[in-house]
C-alpha cells in the first residue's frame, strides 16, 4: 500500500511540473511582454518595471524563480494588472465561494447520485428506474451553461423564489442554485454508472451465492453489492471533479458570485496572465492531488489491487 | 521451406479473409440492430435535418446574419419577436441582428468543431492507441503514462490561456480541441489492440514477415472501427460542448462569427427582458443534435456489441 | 416420504425473439441421504431445474408446477420463508469457483454470515465454527485461510471453501451444480471424493448436475438424463451404464473414451441440441436419433417403468436398442 502511494506521487510531481511548464512557457509566448499594452512609459521604467518582475533574466531563470516560489512561499507573484495585488490576494478573494458551493455540489452530486442509481438498479425496471434513466439523459445535454439559465428563468423570474445571482457570504438562499446548477449533470452521470455497475454486479455469480445462501434482500445489496457497483463510480470522481472546477467558472460567471471562475475569465479578458497562470496551477495542484487520493481509495476498496 | 513459407502465407490470407466475411456480415448484422432501435434511427433523421437545414437553410434568409435591422434596434423586445412579416423567422438578437441567420451559423461552427475535433482524435488516437498497444512493452507504458500526465491537468484553463495567448480564432479553437480531444480515443484503442493482436490472424501475419506497421494499419486498425465509431459519435457531442463552454464564456468564436455556445449565453442574458426566443431557438438545435449524437452512439454501441442486446 | 420430490416442473424464459422452453415437465423425487446425478449436456436445462427450485432464477424466468421439499412447496414460498430454506436445508454449489465467492469480502466474513444469519451464533462462534468446517474439507492451515480473499487461493481450494460454507448448516440437501468443470482433472477427482466423504459422514442427499457422466459413475446412485428440457431416462447409474434403455444415453455412454477399449476414435454423437424457443411436438433426441420411427417426431413419448425402478421415453423397444 505505502509503495502503491509513492509511486502514484511519483507520477503526480512530474505532471505538476509540466503544467507549470507548459502555462510558463504559454505565458511568455504571449505577443509583446506584459507591459507593453502601456503606451508612452519611458524606457527606464519599463527596465526598472522588468527588473521588479524579474524579467530581465534568462527564461528558464525565471521559470525556475516561479516554481521555487511557489513551492517554497505558496506566492504566484504579482498580478499584472492590478499592480498593487499579488495573485494570492486574488485568490485569497474568489477561492473559498467556488470552495464552498463546490463541496457542496460535489456531495450532493455523489450522494443522490449514487442513492438514485442504486435505488434504479434494485428497482429495475419499474418507474423509479425509469426516471432515473431519463434524469440522466436529459442532464447529459443540460451542461450548467444550460441549466443555469433555465434555473433563473423558473425559480427567479417565473416563481420568484430564489435569488438570480451573487453570494452575500454565502447566506442562504444564494448558494442554492449555484449547487444546482454545478451538481446536476455529474449527479445524473453518477446515477448512471452506479445503476449500470449495480446492474452488473446483482447477475454476478457471487450475488448468486449470496442469495443461494438465504441471505435478506438487503444485505445483499448492501453488504455484497453495494461496494463493488461503487469501484466504476470512484473512477469516474476524478474526471467529474475536473468537470466540476471546469463547471464552475461558467456557475461563478453567470451567477457572479465572485468566485474563481468570475476572477479567471476577467483576468483573460484583461490579459492577466500571471493571474490565469496562477489559478490554472492551483487548479492543476488540487486535480492532481484528487486524482491521486482517487486512485488510493479504489485500491483501498478493491482487494485485488494491494500490489 | 519455400513451400512452407507459401502455405503459411496462404494459410494467413485465408485467415484475413475468412476474418473479412465474417467483418462484413457483423456490419451488416450492426445495420439491421441499429436500423430497428427507434431511438437510433429517429436520432439518424432529426440530425440529418439539422445538417440539410445548415445548407439549405440560408437560401430562405431574408437577412445575414451580420445585418443589424436598425427599425428594431432599441425596441429589440417588442419588434424583434419571431415572425415572417420582418423576415426574421427566429426574431432577432438583442443588436437586432437577425437570429436565423445567427442560428444556421452558429450551427455550421458548432458541428463543425464537433466533427473535426472527433476527426483529430480519431485519426491521432487510433495511431498512437495501436501503436502503443501493438509494440506494448516499455513503449507502451511511456505512451500510456504521457496519455495519464496529459488527462490529469484541467485543459480548460490551458485552453483558455491558449486562445488568449495566440489569439482566439477558429483555427485556434480546432487546434486546442484536437490537443486534448485524443487522449481518451487513445486509451480506448489501446485496450482492444492489446486483445486483437494475439488474435490467430495476426499472429498469421507476423510469422509471414509482415511489416509491424502493416500489421496495425491493415489487421488491427479495421478491426478496430467498430469501437472507435462508437466513441467517435460520443465525443462529438463532447467536443461540441466543450466549444460551447468556451463561447458561453465568451472566449470562443468571434463576432461576427458565433456557435451554439455563444448564441446561448447571449439568450440567457437577456432573459429578463422578455425576448425568450433569443435563449430558445439556439437551445433548441442545441438540444436535439446533442440528443441525436448521444442517441447514435449507444444505438452504434448496442449494434455492434450483441452480448448488451 | 422422499426429501425432494418435483412434479410436472416447467421453466420458461422470455426473451425479445420468444419464449424459451428450458424445461418441460421434469418429475423426480430423492430421498434423504440419496445421491442424484443430473446428466445432460450444456443448454438441456439441468442447471434451471435447481435454479427454480432455489429461486434463483433469472429475472426473466418463470417456473410452474411443483417443487416440494419435506412436503412444502418451495415455488409457492415467500421471499423471507425461501431464505429460511436456502443454505439451511438447502446448500448449493456452483460450477464457477472462481467467479462464486464474493471478490472483495474476507472467506471468513462470506462464511460467518451464513451461521450468524441462520443460526444466531454470535461472531467469534461462528468463526470457530467456520475454521472447522474449512478443517473437514481438508483445507490445510485454515486459521490463515480464512482470513485471505478468494483471489489469493487457488481454484481447487475455492471450490472447497464453497462447500464447506454450503455445509455450515448441516443442510439436508446439498445441490452442486457442475462443481469440477472449471478445475484440473486431479483436483476435480479430490473434489468428487470429497462430496462423496461428506455424504457418507453428514448423510447429505446430493444432487450433483453434470455433462460429465465418467464423474457420475463412481459417485451417484440414481441417474437422470435430461435433453431438450425432458427426461429421457432414470434409473440406477449401474444398470443405467450396463444396459442403457434410450439412444440419447447410449449415445452419451459411447461418446465417453474408455482406456480398457482400444479404439482410434472418439465417438460423436451427430447434430445440434434442439432449438429451445420452438414447441417441439415430439421427441426432441429425434432429429439426431439414428432408431427414429415415424411417431417419434409426431408425439413425445411417455416417460413409462420398466425392470422395475426404472423408467425411460422412447418409442423404440428396447429390444431394438441392442
Amino acid at each position: 500500500m505505502i509503495n502503491f502511494v509513492i509511486r502514484r506521487i511519483g507520477i503526480a510531481i512530474p505532471t505538476l511540473l509540466i503544467l507549470i511548464a507548459i502555462s510558463f512557457f504559454l505565458m511568455h509566448a504571449a505577443p509583446g511582454g506584459p507591459f507593453n499594452s502601456e503606451r508612452g512609459v519611458p524606457p527606464e521604467v519599463l527596465a526598472n518595471l522588468n527588473a521588479k518582475y524579474g524579467l530581465d533574466q534568462p527564461l528558464i531563470v525565471q521559470l525556475w524563480n516561479y516554481i521555487w516560489d511557489i513551492i517554497t512561499k505558496f506566492d504566484f507573484g504579482p498580478s499584472m494588472v492590478f499592480k498593487t495585488r499579488t495573485v494570492n490576494d486574488i485568490i485569497a478573494q474568489g477561492f473559498p465561494v467556488t470552495f464552498t458551493y463546490g463541496t457542496w455540489s460535489f456531495v450532493v452530486a455523489v450522494v443522490v447520485g449514487v442513492s438514485l442509481g442504486v435505488a434504479a438498479a434494485v428497482n429495475h425496471n419499474s418507474w423509479l428506474d425509469y426516471i432515473a434513466v431519463g434524469i440522466s439523459i436529459g442532464a447529459q445535454v443540460l451542461p450548467n451553461f444550460v441549466l443555469a439559465p433555465i434555473l433563473v428563468l423558473i425559480f427567479t423570474l417565473g416563481l420568484h423564489w430564489l435569488p438570480g445571482g451573487g453570494w452575500n457570504g454565502g447566506h442562504w438562499p444564494y448558494p442554492v442554485m449555484p449547487i444546482i446548477a454545478l451538481s446536476t449533470s455529474f449527479m445524473a452521470s453518477i446515477a448512471r454508472i452506479t445503476r449500470s455497475s449495480m446492474l452488473e454486479v446483482l447477475h454476478s455469480n457471487f450475488i448468486r451465492t449470496a442469495r443461494a445462501k438465504g441471505l435478506p434482500k438487503n444485505t445483499v445489496i448492501w453488504k455484497h453489492a453495494f461496494k463493488p457497483s461503487l469501484l466504476p463510480v470512484i473512477s469516474y470522481l476524478a474526471p467529474a471533479f475536473v468537470g466540476m472546477i471546469t463547471g464552475s467558472v461558467v456557475v461563478d460567471v453567470y451567477f457572479s458570485t465572485g468566485g474563481m471562475g468570475q476572477l479567471f475569465v476577467a483576468s483573460a479578458t484583461s490579459r492577466d496572465y500571471s493571474t490565469m497562470m496562477g489559478i490554472t496551477i492551483l487548479y492543476g495542484v488540487l486535480t492532481i492531488v484528487f486524482n491521486m487520493l482517487a486512485d488510493i481509495l479504489y485500491a483501498w476498496i478493491d482487494p485485488k489491487i494491494r500490489l | 521451406m519455400a513451400i512452407a513459407d507459401q502455405k503459411v502465407q496462404e494459410f494467413s490470407e485465408r485467415l484475413v479473409t475468412a476474418e473479412e466475411i465474417k467483418g462484413r456480415s457483423l456490419w451488416q448484422d450492426a445495420s439491421r440492430r441499429f436500423f430497428r432501435n427507434k431511438a437510433a434511427f429517429a436520432s439518424l433523421i432529426v440530425l440529418t435535418l439539422v445538417v440539410l437545414f445548415t445548407f439549405v437553410g440560408p437560401y430562405f434568409a431574408v437577412w445575414s446574419n451580420e445585418e443589424i435591422d436598425w427599425s428594431v434596434l432599441g425596441q429589440v423586445p417588442t419588434k424583434g419577436v419571431p415572425s415572417f412579416e420582418s423576415g426574421h423567422f427566429f426574431g432577432t438578437d438583442d443588436l437586432g441582428r437577425d437570429l436565423y441567420s445567427r442560428v444556421i451559423q452558429g450551427t455550421q461552427i458548432s458541428l463543425l468543431v464537433g466533427i473535426i475535433g472527433a476527426g483529430i482524435a480519431v485519426l491521432v488516437g487510433t495511431f498512437y492507441g495501436a501503436v502503443a498497444g501493438y509494440f506494448g512493452g516499455r513503449i507502451d507504458s511511456a505512451m500510456m503514462r504521457t496519455v495519464d500526465i496529459l488527462l490529469a491537468i484541467p485543459y480548460m484553463f490551458i485552453l483558455i490561456l491558449l486562445l488568449m495567448v495566440f489569439g482566439r480564432s477558429v483555427l485556434m479553437l480546432f487546434v486546442g480541441i484536437g490537443l486534448v480531444s485524443w487522449l481518451g480515443m487513445a486509451r480506448i484503442v489501446r485496450g482492444q489492440t492489446l486483445s486483437i493482436k494475439n488474435k490467430e490472424f495476426v499472429e498469421a501475419a507476423l510469422v509471414t514477415g509482415v511489416h509491424p506497421f502493416t500489421i496495425i494499419f491493415r489487421h488491427i486498425v479495421p478491426n478496430l472501427l467498430g469501437v472507435v465509431a462508437v466513441y467517435a459519435t460520443l465525443l462529438v457531442p463532447e467536443m461540441i460542448l466543450t466549444e460551447s463552454f468556451i463561447s458561453f464564456l465568451g472566449l470562443g468564436v468571434q463576432e461576427p462569427n458565433t456557435s451554439w455556445g455563444a448564441l446561448i449565453s447571449q439568450g440567457a442574458s437577456t432573459i429578463q427582458y422578455g425576448t425568450l426566443w433569443q435563449l430558445l431557438f439556439p437551445l433548441f438545435f442545441f438540444v436535439i443534435s446533442l440528443f441525436s449524437f448521444y442517441f447514435i452512439g449507444d444505438g452504434l454501441r448496442d449494434a455492434l456489441d450483441p452480448k448488451d442486446r | 416420504m422422499s426429501l425432494l420430490e418435483v412434479r410436472n416442473l416447467f421453466v420458461d424464459f422470455s426473451t425479445p425473439d420468444g419464449t424459451v422452453h428450458a424445461v418441460t415437465d421434469v418429475s423426480f423425487s430423492i430421498a434423504k441421504g440419496e445421491t442424484l446425478a443430473i446428466v445432460g449436456e450444456s443448454g438441456s436445462g439441468k442447471s434451471q431445474i435447481v435454479f427454480a427450485a432455489m429461486g434463483l432464477l433469472a429475472d426473466n424466468g418463470k417456473a410452474r408446477g411443483e417443487v416440494l421439499f419435506e412436503g412444502r412447496n418451495l415455488l409457492a414460498l415467500k421471499q423471507a420463508q425461501l431464505n429460511n430454506v436456502r443454505a439451511n436445508d438447502i446448500a448449493m454449489i456452483f460450477q464457477d469457483p472462481m467467479t462464486s465467492l464474493n471478490p472483495y469480502m474476507r472467506v471468513s466474513e462470506q462464511m460467518t454470515e451464513v451461521l450468524v444469519l441462520h443460526k444466531g451464533m454470535s461472531k467469534s462462534a461462528a468463526h470457530a465454527e467456520s475454521v472447522r468446517m474449512l478443517e473437514a474439507v481438508k483445507i490445510p492451515d485454515a486459521r490463515s485461510v480464512i482470513r485471505r480473499y478468494p483471489h489469493e487461493c487457488s481454484g481447487g481450494m475455492r471450490q472447497r471453501i464453497m462447500i464447506a460454507m454450503s455445509l455450515l448448516c448441516r443442510p439436508k440437501l446439498l445441490i452442486a451444480d457442475e462443481p469440477t468443470t472449471a478445475l484440473d482433472v486431479t483436483v476435480q477427482a479430490q473434489i468428487m471424493h470429497l462430496l462423496s466423504e461428506i455424504q457418507q459422514e453428514f448423510g447429505t442427499a446430493i444432487i450433483l448436475i453434470t455433462h460429465d457422466l465418467g464423474v457420475v459413475a463412481g459417485s451417484c446412485e440414481n441417474t437422470l438424463v435430461l435433453y431438450g428440457g425432458r427426461i429421457l431416462e432414470y434409473g440406477p447409474t449401474r444398470d443405467l451404464f450396463a444396459s442403457p434403455a434410450q439412444p440419447y444415453t447410449k449415445g452419451l455412454l459411447s461418446a465417453l473414451p474408455r482406456l480398457d477399449e482400444d479404439g482410434e476414435e472418439l465417438h460423436t454423437i451427430p447434430g445440434n441440441p434442439p432449438n429451445m424457443m420452438l414447441d417441439i411436438k415430439g421427441c426432441p433426441f429425434a432429429p439426431r436419433c439414428t432408431y427414429r420411427v415415424a411417431e417419434c417426431a409426431e408425439t413425445m413419448p411417455p416417460l413409462v417403468n420398466f425392470e422395475g425402478g426404472r423408467l425411460r421415453a422412447c418409442h423404440v423397444a428396447i429390444e431394438d436398442l441392442k
